[in-house]
């Protein structure tokens, strides 16, 4: 058998050889027996591990939940990464180590799962829960007024985008709220609600250069 | 104008308004995301490599931290 696949991105059309060890894990799991039930298991103590540090990483988003809740956590994390694994093994096309493509999995189940627990039973915040406020401490009159304006002009310019994209601007940006814990509250994807984020800059940006106040980062030291 | 604004303002019209340019979705992120972090750990200029991604992960605080997790995790060690 030919362990040579192909891949559109990130080298588009390239052949990507599989390395030993990748071409090892994939083989076992595409077997069948007690060979392939051992590579699960592995797999899936590997995939503990990775969400057992994700979980680790965010623990203090949940200080009210204990070792073995958060142990519990991890298991689900990992349990679910496997069987996404399992369903998309014939996606794995060598452009890494095949243990770096199946701990990413247990990260982000891992990760959306500790975002989700933290704002369980929490209400999203609708009304922006931040706009600073332009102080007199600002150090010279001129960046006083040009700090108004700005910050002006940005309330006046999320207040007229669209309602979708003005609640995803607000939650998100304004208010914290993790992505794909609005995702699951509105019933939709991550992906789409990153699409109606990503059209909102796009019209803040455009607006806010019609006015003048095109955004210049250069301008940073 | 924005050079001389106050802080808080800025990085607030910035976290409104960029990143800037093409970007990829969540989904794709997550398809890459494994080659971003090798091509990292391998002292590669990933975001030079892949700047879609690059600009993704500075908009999605979620997908960044999904990456900033994995790069750990590998620079820490796997131990399984």
């Amino acid at each position: 058998m030919a362990w040579t696949v192909t891949t559109e991105s990130p080298g588009a059309g390239a052949a990507v050889s599989l390395d030993t060890v990748s071409r090892e894990w994939v083989t076992r799991l595409s077997c069948s027996g007690a060979e392939r039930d051992a590579a699960v298991a592995e797999l899936h103590e590997l995939l503990l591990h990775a969400a057992r540090f994700e979980i680790g990483r965010r623990r203090t988003a949940f200080p009210h939940l204990g070792g073995a809740d958060l142990d519990d956590l991890a298991w689900q994390s990992a349990d679910d990464a496997l069987m996404s694994i399992l369903r998309r093994l014939g996606d794995f096309r060598g452009d890494s180590q095949f243990t770096t493509w199946a701990r990413k999995f247990a990260i982000v189940e891992a990760g959306v799962k500790v975002r989700r627990h933290a704002w369980r039973g929490r209400e999203i915040p609708l009304p922006p829960a931040f706009w600073p406020a332009v102080t007199d401490a600002a150090p010279s009159p001129q960046q006083h007024a040009e700090a108004r304006d700005l910050l002006l002009a940005l309330q006046e310019e999320v207040g007229r985008l669209a309602a979708r994209q003005r609640e995803v601007v607000v939650a998100i940006v304004l208010n914290d709220v993790p992505i794909d814990v609005l995702a699951e509250r509105l019933n939709t994807t991550r992906g789409a609600l990153y699409k109606s984020l990503h059209d909102a800059r796009r019209k803040l940006r455009t607006a806010l250069a019609a006015r003048g106040l095109g955004i210049e980062w250069g301008e940073q030291p | 104008m924005t050079g001389n604004v106050p802080d808080d303002v800025r990085m607030l019209a910035e976290r409104l308004t960029s990143p800037e340019g093409p970007e990829l979705s969540c989904e794709e992120c997550f398809d890459l995301l494994d080659v971003y972090v090798e091509r990292e750990l391998a002292g590669a200029e990933a975001g030079e490599a892949m700047p879609a991604m690059r600009a993704h992960l500075g908009g999605c605080s979620a997908c960044r931290d999904d990456h900033d997790s994995l790069l750990a995790l590998l620079r820490k060690g796997s131990g399984a």
